[in-house]
């Protein structure tokens, strides 16, 4: 059996699958105050009496480093930046404790200006004179030659809990985006190491060992063991498990938008052929933009929950919610009492929801009926418009051959899949005015967290080969390795995969879940004067973010027993 | 986080998959460590810059500009449509006021393309910032351009399609014809008959640094704009000049290229040449985005830096100083040549032989322009390359009169066909191309 946790701004949703059913499911409320307590209740829900040893994993995907972050409950957490030439990196200052020294790292690797080993010794002291545990060291280029970082973290190592290196986090190339995740990482890393154990222990005590995995913002798992390096890819999860929760729903040829339409607000992605879009170098977070690999998401603030009011005539829908629905108990009118007043939404006190709507009606000189169609109406029409939005920004992305210049592929949805709670009253209506095939993921109130418990690891490689200076690395993977001038792209792409292979197996996954790819595979021959004087190798590969295989027979059994969202 | 003063736009178009050979210098790496400072320094991230994909440019704005042979499609390739649509990407970004300045940092450059093309020449077969300026005039109405080539090779592709024109005002700074190719730029080539002041070569000594380019910034380039009043300022921002370039001999630097660019505030620069890839363009793109986006350059120098050792001596210096002082007196002079001239109505004649270094090709061109009071002048050309290829071009300028008009298109249907290959005709007044053969 699998469990599969996801804690969302208003809800947390768990399930608990087997022999390719939903064997259980629970809803309980957020309280981002006490983030374990609502893990702990999901958790303790789908696994009472649950036999031992019969769970084989749990994937859990928290907000608990997005909060660590908004609410600015972290890590005191130093900062150690070498840059050298280029723009001044007093620009790039992040958190209360940020140092820029001396040293220099050009674009092939070279060592342009030594590292002063005393100037880090000092803050080395400095950071244990203000009780600074974490320290995050970032230098430029360290991703062409980790030297510098290497040097920093080896004198800080004896008076610090925890040193992120940066060229460990991503091998992407921004220098910026480099300190910024290298920062994130440092400071949540002591809150995501004991909240995790804590939901070990607890596990423990009830007697289920399960190994514990984590979701990541590119909608792939790793284990717990692997994430307590790298607690920053744990960031922006959320969108990810909705993703994950559509993709057995999604067309296997055509481009699909996927909307999780949630209280407060609606997230977005795309599918191409079933493989969800990533950033092109990593995702953002609290304005931070950083290199931890996300999957193209786009939010906005309209939900079910979004509060209705009507200014200068005008009928306007979020960005704030005050609340639940009125329905709900709630204190302000929302596009869920539209679906109330509309008859489509049942279970809860549709007099509350035309108490609610009867003002606005009033003042768009409308009967309540038609007020309510027009609050859904526009809730829709927006949606579509940010939609729209993101396939525009997708499709002007630029490229840099003629090759792909030429064949530009064009995002284009031939389909829609929504979940969320309001997904099953929203499709018909969007459905209608994009013209575009719309349907709720079946389970959809759910479906975030079976998107969870069924996403497979994903990994990624990058291998640099420099012939000429004769030296490949692989910097996230700690991997330099000397090489002769006769190394050539298949030697390159060999040990891409081995490397990938590796450390797919260190983050738990199994040999069934391998599906490795190729994401970049350039040779530039290096010309200097009029001869070769080597070659310029740049390889990535990955395994794609997708669902291991059991997801089949569940996706088969959700397809027969749902209620088809259209009836409603 | 970092904003820029002025919203700026670019193009980044490195065309990794194509080269002129796999050794020309003018190959895949090219601007592959230059992508590589540009990433890493995190440059597209900047609030206020914008990174925009490249247009694909059409046959039908190659007409515009040049006359190809036998056509266009046999002289160019797909990189070239999108290097230059990647110039008018940028172009139409800033008349569209989304951007107040862009750089397209495209390749391969243009700035040697003629206006009649048999080939590549200088590594260029089209002319991108012509194609861009005229696509531009074609679809905004743009009139008076500036064009300031920076490149270390005169810009003779440029000079020739804009010789004729009073309305683009063409100045090249560049190292001395008599040490480097193309051998031509000298003061004295001032443009055509009707066209005289508004073409302005700056050639400089070899060994000219950062005190020589901004002198003749200071000195001659700055104030002749102020003069001409241009409604666009374009620089071909070509990066040889580099103290590290290995096809000249010049001593300018990234912090120069900055510097320029800061003060000569172009609405549109597009990369044309520089070869010292890996030393030299990383940190001279670098620079001129920053000066173009109104950031802070000072922090931008090359590894091996040294002003001291890279300094003019005296005699460059003076040599400079007699060169301003020259074209200062041209530029005062042209307009009444260029009145004198056009009183005349009479027609000038051009004989030259043209080379092709990249594909190995001689032109000999017979050129005749019609001194005109009332417009640019009718412009015909008669061409023939060793390759054996003759043809005759009409080009009826943008603001022709109607008689030059009439004349071009009465020369056109009178043209005996059996001596040519093929007989082109450009209106520009209608914005259309015909050709027979």
């Amino acid at each position: 059996m699998i469990i599969g946790l996801d804690v969302g701004g208003t809800h947390t949703d768990a399930v608990l699958i087997g022999d390719g059913r939903i064997l259980r499911q629970a809803k309980v409320p957020t309280d981002h105050a006490n983030l374990f307590d609502c893990v702990w209740t999901g958790l303790d829900k789908v696994t009472a009496d649950v036999p031992h040893g019969t769970i084989r994993r749990a994937v859990l995907s928290t907000t608990l480093t997005t909060n660590a972050i908004a609410e600015g409950k972290f890590a005191k957490t130093g900062v150690i930046v070498s840059a050298g030439p280029g723009i001044d990196p007093s620009n790039f200052r992040i958190g209360s404790h940020y140092h820029c020294i001396s040293g220099s790292i050009d674009h092939r690797g070279r060592e342009i200006q030594a590292l002063r080993e005393r100037e880090v010794e000092e803050l080395a002291r400095k950071f244990r004179a203000e009780d600074i545990r974490q320290v995050a060291v970032i230098s430029k280029f360290s991703i062409r030659n980790p030297e510098h970082e290497l040097k920093m973290a080896k004198i800080l190592r004896n008076s610090c809990d925890h040193v992120v290196l940066g060229h460990r986090i991503s091998a992407n190339l921004s220098f910026p985006r480099r300190i910024a995740t290298a920062w994130l990482n440092a400071a949540v890393h002591p809150v995501h190491k004991l909240f995790f154990e804590a939901v070990g222990e607890s596990l423990k005590k009830r007697g289920l060992e399960i190994p514990i995995f984590v979701l990541k913002a590119d909608g792939g798992t790793m284990s717990f063991e692997s994430s307590i390096d790298v607690p920053g890819q744990t960031i922006l999860s959320g969108p990810a498990a909705s993703v994950m929760g559509a993709l057995p729903f999604a067309s296997e040829s055509g481009d699909t938008l996927v909307l999780d339409i949630g209280g407060t607000t609606t997230d977005m992605a795309v599918l191409v052929a079933r493989v969800p879009l990533l950033e092109p170098l990593g995702g953002e977070i609290g304005g931070h933009k950083t290199l931890i690999r996300s999957l193209n998401t786009k939010s906005i603030a309209l939900g079910g929950d979004s509060a209705v009011r009507v200014i200068d005539g005008e009928l306007v829908i979020g960005p704030e919610r005050h609340g639940p629905a009125m329905a709900y108990g709630g204190p302000f009118p929302t596009p869920t009492d539209a679906l109330f007043v509309l008859g489509k939404a049942l279970n809860g006190d549709v007099d509350a929801s035309r108490r609610g709507l009867r003002p606005i009606a009033d003042q768009l000189g409308a009967a309540l009926e038609d007020a309510a169609g027009r609050i859904l109406d526009l809730s829709c029409r927006m949606i579509i418009a940010a939609a729209g939005r993101m396939v525009e920004g997708i499709n002007s992305k630029p490229v840099y051959t003629v090759k792909e210049m030429l064949s530009g592929y064009k995002v284009n949805p031939v389909e829609i899949l929504a979940l969320g709670g309001p997904a099953p009253f929203f499709a018909p209506r969007i459905e209608k005015l994009t013209g575009i095939q719309t349907s709720a993921v079946p389970q959809w109130h759910v479906a975030n967290a079976i998107g969870a418990a069924m996403a497979r690891n994903t990994s990624e490689v990058t291998l640099l080969a420099d012939t000429e200076r004769g030296v490949a690395i692989a910097s996230e993977e700690d991997f330099t390795q000397k090489v002769g001038r006769d190394f050539s792209r298949n030697d390159a792409m060999s040990l891409a995969f081995e490397l990938l292979r590796e450390k797919c197996i260190k983050a738990g996954a199994s040999e069934s879940e391998l599906d490795l790819e190729v994401v970049e595979d350039n040779q530039f021959n290096m010309v200097r004067g009029f001869y070769t004087a080597g070659r310029n190798i740049r390889i990535k590969v990955q395994t794609r973010p997708g669902l291991i295989p059991e997801y089949l027979e569940l996706a088969r059994s959700m397809f027969n027993h749902c209620l088809l969202p259209g009836a409603i | 986080m970092l904003s820029t003063t002025t919203r700026t736009g670019l193009v980044f178009f490195p065309a990794f998959d194509w080269a002129i050979s796999p050794t020309h210098p003018e190959r895949e790496e090219r601007l592959l460590y230059t992508q590589d400072q540009v990433f890493e320094e995190g440059i597209l991230d900047i609030d206020g810059l914008v990174e925009f994909k490249p247009d694909i440019a059409t046959i039908e704005d190659i007409q515009r500009v040049h006359f190809c042979v036998p056509d266009e499609t046999r002289v160019i390739t797909k990189s070239h449509l999108i290097s230059a649509g990647g110039a008018m990407t940028i172009g139409k970004q800033v008349l569209e006021k989304n951007i107040a300045r862009g750089f397209a940092l495209v390749r391969p450059p243009g700035h040697h393309a003629m206006r009649v093309v048999h080939g590549a020449r200088g590594f260029c077969n089209i002319n991108i910032e012509a194609m861009m300026i005229e696509y531009l005039r074609r679809t905004y109405g743009v009139d008076r351009v500036a064009i300031v080539d920076t490149d270390c090779h005169h810009g003779d592709g440029t000079q020739d399609i804009y010789w004729h024109d009073p309305d683009t005002l063409f100045i090249s700074v560049h190292q001395d014809g008599r040490t480097l190719y193309p051998g031509s730029g000298f003061p004295h080539e001032c443009g055509g008959p009707n066209a005289v002041g508004t073409t302005i070569n700056l050639p400089l000594p070899p060994r000219s640094s950062e005190e020589g380019f901004l002198y003749v910034l200071e000195n001659a380039i700055l104030p002749i704009l102020e003069e001409f009043k241009p409604d666009l300022i374009v620089n071909s921002a070509g990066q040889d000049n580099h103290y590290s370039d290995p096809i000249t001999n010049m001593n300018f630097s990234a912090h120069g290229y900055a510097e320029l660019t800061n003060r000569l505030k172009p609405d549109i620069a597009v990369l044309e040449g520089g070869y010292s890839i890996e030393s030299a363009l990383p940190y001279i793109n670098v620079g001129i985005i920053l000066a173009l986006a109104g950031l802070d350059y000072s922090g931008i120098r090359e590894p091996d830096y040294d002003p001291a050792r890279l300094r003019q001596g005296p005699e460059v210096s003076r040599h400079i100083e007699k060169v301003v002082e020259e074209i200062l007196e041209i530029w005062k002079q042209g307009p009444g040549i260029r009145e004198e001239n056009r009183k005349k109505r009479k027609t000038f004649q051009r004989d030259r032989r043209i080379f092709y270094d990249t594909d190995q090709i001689v032109e000999g061109q017979f050129e005749t322009i019609r001194a005109c009071p009332d417009c640019s002048g009718l412009l015909t050309i008669d061409s023939e390359s060793d390759l054996g290829r003759k043809i005759f071009a009409i080009h009826i300028p943008r603001k022709a009169c109607k008689e030059c008009k009439e004349a071009g298109y009465k020369t056109y249907d009178s043209t005996d066909l059996r001596r040519y290959n093929s007989i082109f005709l450009q209106d520009r007044t209608s914005d259309q191309y015909f050709s027979k053969k």
